[in-house]
C-alpha cells in the first residue's frame, strides 16, 4: 500500500491549499439503532415522549407515564433517558424525575428494573423499557426494594400502602419525606 | 556498538524483509531500497492511546522503520501506570501521556518524528484522521474503538459495483489486552469486518441489580457500588461523581467500608474500590508487549506488502499455558457503518415526500413508512407524533436542499419491508447520488481507473 500512500502524499503536496473542508457530523451506530427504535415506538396509550433538545437529539429524551390502573392511577411520572453511543450494547440510563413513594424507585430517582441493568440485552429496545416502567406502577413489587420502608408497608399492610401512595401523590408527607403533588 | 557501521546496521534486519523478493509476500510487493525509504518518508501512522499498549506501539513502530508518527491520548500520567507504561518516570506523574511518550521515543530512536496530541479523539476534526496512512489502536474502551471505526469507515467509498475503492480504504490495526489475554486485529474497511460488524464479540458488562446493592449486598463489590451509585446521590444532591477526583474516590471507599462492616462483608480495599468504580482491569506488561508486537508487524506488512496480513483476528491467551488462534471473521454485508448501502440516483428536484414513496417501489428496498435521517439531521420521522409534527414541513422540500446540496452522500432509512407476506422492520444505509449537477457524477464514474 505504500505506493498508494506515496501517491496521496504527493497529491497533497501539490494541492496544498485547495479543497473546501467538509465537516461531516458523525452518527454512531448506536444513534442509528435508536433512530429505528424511536420511529417504531408503540407505547401504552397513557405514555408520552418528548425531546427537550429538539428533533435532532434522540439520545436524550423524557417519557411521561400516567398509570391507568392500580395504586398510582391518576399520577404523572416523568423519566429521563440517556442513551450511550454504543447502544444497544449498553442499556440507556433511566432516572425518575418525579419524587415518588414507590418500593422499586428510591427518593433520588434510581429505578430497580432488571432490564435496565443485570438483564439488559441488545435485542431489547426503548419500547420494552417503557413497558417495563409502566409495569412498575401497575405492579409495584416488594421483593426488589429500593425504598425499603415503602416495600415493607406494601408487603405487610397493603391498605396503608395505598393510602400512603394517595397522600404522596396529592402532595404531602409520608413519614419524614415530603412528596410534591403529581396528580 | 561500533559507530562506523551505524547507518547500514540500523536497518539491517528490516532490509532482509524489504529488499528481497519472496514467495509469501503480499500483493503489489515491490522490494528494494526505495520501498524502505518510502516507508520512512511517506507512511504516516497515528497511534490512538498512549497507555500500556500505546507506549509499546510507539516504540515498536519507531524501531520498525516508521518515521512519521503521531499519538493522541486524553490522559495524564498516574503513579499506578509506571509499572508497565515504561516510557514514563516518576517525575512525569501529572504530565500528558502523549507528550511524554512522544518525547521519550524521539530521544531514543534517531530520525523518528512523533507529534503528540493531548486531548479527546472526538474533539479532532474528521480531516485530522484522513491524513494518516494507517491508524493503530491501543485503547481500552468499546466507545473509543467504535468512534475511530466510524471515522475511518466514513472515508470509505464504493464504486458502482459495490466494490470498495482501494484509495479510500483507511486501514486500522486494533490491539487490546486484559490481564493474560489479548487480541490483535486488522480492519480494512470494505474488505475485512469492521469493529461494528463484530461488536457482538464483546461480552456484556456485569451490572449488579440496584435492589441487591440497596438491600442484600453479598460481596465487597456490592458495597462499593452501593456507595458509588446510591449513597453518593443521596448525600451529594446534584453533584456528579468524578472518578478521577481522589477526594470523591476516598469518600466512596469510606462509605463502602461502613457498609461492609454493617453486613459483615470482608475485602473492601481502596484499590478494589478504584477497580470496581473505574472498571479497571489488571494489566500485564508482557501481554501488552506481545499484542503490540503483533500489531506493529501487521502495520509494517500492510504498509510494505512484505507479507500477507493477518486474516483477520488474533486472540492470545497466556492464562493457562499459552494459546493463540487466528479467526477469519466475515463482514456483515448490511453493516450500517462499513457496508456499501443501496445506491440510488436521484434528480435534484425530488421532494422528501416523493423520495419516501420511491423507497417503497425500489426493488432492493421495498421499504414502506420510511423515516429518514441524514448525518444527525432527522429529516422525517413517522413516529412518535411529536417528532412527526416537528419534521412534517420537510416533506414538501427538495431532498437535495435538505441535505445541504451535497451531490454524493449517505443517509439512513428505517421502515417496514415485506418478504413473503411477512412484515419486518428494517434499517438501511443508502448511497445517494444526485444526477446532472455540474457534471460531477460523470467525473465520478470516470475516476474509477
Amino acid at each position: 500500500m505504500i505506493k498508494l500512500f506515496k501517491v496521496k502524499e504527493k497529491q497533497k503536496e501539490l494541492a496544498e491549499s485547495a479543497n473546501g473542508k467538509s465537516s461531516i457530523k458523525k452518527q454512531s451506530a448506536g444513534e442509528l439503532r435508536l433512530h429505528r427504535d424511536i420511529s417504531e415506538l408503540n407505547m401504552p396509550k397513557s405514555c408520552s415522549i418528548s425531546f427537550p433538545n429538539g428533533k435532532d437529539d434522540l439520545m436524550n429524551f423524557e417519557v411521561t407515564i400516567r398509570p391507568d390502573e392500580g395504586y398510582y392511577l391518576g399520577g404523572t411520572f416523568m423519566f429521563t433517558f440517556q442513551v450511550s453511543p454504543i447502544y444497544p450494547h449498553e442499556a440507556p440510563k433511566v432516572k425518575c424525575k418525579t419524587k415518588v413513594y414507590h418500593p422499586n424507585i428510591d427518593l433520588e430517582g434510581n429505578v430497580c428494573l432488571n432490564i435496565l441493568r443485570e438483564d439488559w440485552k441488545p435485542v431489547l429496545n426503548i419500547n420494552t423499557i417503557i413497558y417495563g416502567l409502566f409495569h412498575l406502577f401497575t405492579e409495584p413489587n416488594s421483593e426488589d426494594p429500593l425504598n425499603h420502608d415503602a416495600a415493607a408497608v406494601l408487603r405487610d399492610n397493603p391498605k396503608l400502602f395505598e393510602s400512603n401512595v394517595r397522600r404522596a401523590m396529592t402532595g404531602g408527607y409520608v413519614g419524614q419525606t415530603l412528596f410534591p403533588r403529581c396528580i | 556498538m561500533a559507530d562506523t557501521e551505524a547507518q547500514p546496521s540500523r536497518s539491517r534486519d528490516l532490509d532482509k524483509l524489504l529488499l528481497r523478493p519472496g514467495n509469501l509476500v503480499g500483493a503489489n510487493f515491490d522490494p528494494g531500497e526505495e520501498l524502505r525509504d518510502d516507508l520512512a518518508k511517506y507512511a504516516k501512522v497515528l497511534v490512538v492511546g498512549a497507555g500500556g499498549l500505546g507506549c509499546e506501539l510507539l516504540k515498536d513502530l519507531a524501531l520498525s522503520g516508521f518515521q512519521n508518527l503521531e499519538v493522541i491520548d486524553m490522559d495524564r500520567i498516574e503513579v499506578t501506570n509506571l509499572n508497565r507504561q515504561f516510557l514514563f518516570r516518576f517525575e512525569d506523574v501529572g504530565k500528558p501521556k502523549a507528550e511524554v511518550a512522544a518525547k521519550r521515543v524521539m530521544e531514543r530512536v534517531s530520525g523518528v518524528n512523533i507529534k503528540p496530541h493531548y486531548g479527546r479523539i472526538e474533539d479532532k476534526e474528521i480531516d485530522f484522521y484522513s491524513d494518516f496512512s494507517i491508524i493503530a489502536l491501543g485503547l481500552d474502551s468499546i466507545e473509543a474503538r467504535s468512534y475511530i471505526n466510524a471515522v475511518a469507515c466514513s472515508f470509505l467509498e464504493y464504486d458502482s459495483d459495490d466494490k470498495a475503492r482501494e484509495e479510500t480504504i483507511k486501514p486500522m490495526v486494533d490491539g487490546g489486552t486484559e490481564g493474560f489475554k489479548g487480541h490483535a486485529r486488522v480492519i480494512l474497511p470494505g474488505v475485512t469486518p469492521c469493529f461494528e460488524c463484530t461488536i457482538w464479540l464483546f461480552p456484556p458488562q456485569v451490572k449488579f441489580p440496584l435492589c441487591t446493592l440497596a438491600e442484600t449486598p453479598r460481596t465487597a463489590a456490592h458495597c462499593i457500588e452501593y456507595a458509588h451509585l446510591i449513597k453518593w446521590d443521596e448525600v451529594h444532591s446534584g453533584k456528579a461523581f468524578d472518578p478521577d477526583d481522589p477526594e470523591h474516590m476516598k469518600w466512596v471507599y469510606n462509605e463502602a467500608v461502613k457498609r461492609a462492616e454493617l453486613f459483615g462483608i470482608p475485602g473492601v480495599t481502596y484499590s478494589l474500590t478504584q477497580g470496581v468504580v473505574k472498571n479497571i482491569i489488571p494489566a500485564i506488561a508482557s501481554t501488552n508487549a506481545i499484542i503490540s508486537a503483533a500489531c506493529t508487524l501487521e502495520t509494517l506488512k500492510l504498509a510494505s506488502g512484505c507479507s500477507k496480513t493477518l486474516s483477520n483476528y488474533l486472540t492470545y491467551n497466556g492464562a493457562e499455558g499459552l494459546h493463540t488462534k487466528v479467526t477469519e471473521f466475515v463482514r456483515d454485508k448490511d453493516c450500517l457503518v462499513c457496508g456499501p448501502g443501496v445506491l440510488i440516483e436521484l434528480e435534484t428536484s425530488i421532494t422528501l415526500q416523493k423520495f419516501i414513496g420511491l423507497l417503497e417501489e425500489h426493488p432492493k428496498l421495498l421499504l414502506s413508512k420510511a423515516s429518514v435521517t441524514h448525518q444527525r439531521n432527522n429529516l422525517y420521522m413517522q413516529a412518535p407524533p411529536v417528532l412527526e409534527e416537528m419534521t412534517r414541513s420537510n416533506l414538501s422540500l427538495p431532498l437535495f436542499d435538505l441535505m445541504g446540496k451535497t451531490t454524493k452522500t449517505t443517509l439512513h432509512v428505517t421502515g417496514t419491508t415485506s418478504k413473503n407476506d411477512k412484515k419486518t422492520s428494517a434499517l438501511r444505509k443508502l448511497r445517494v447520488v444526485f444526477k446532472g449537477v455540474d457534471g460531477v457524477t460523470d467525473m465520478d464514474t470516470a475516476g474509477g481507473a
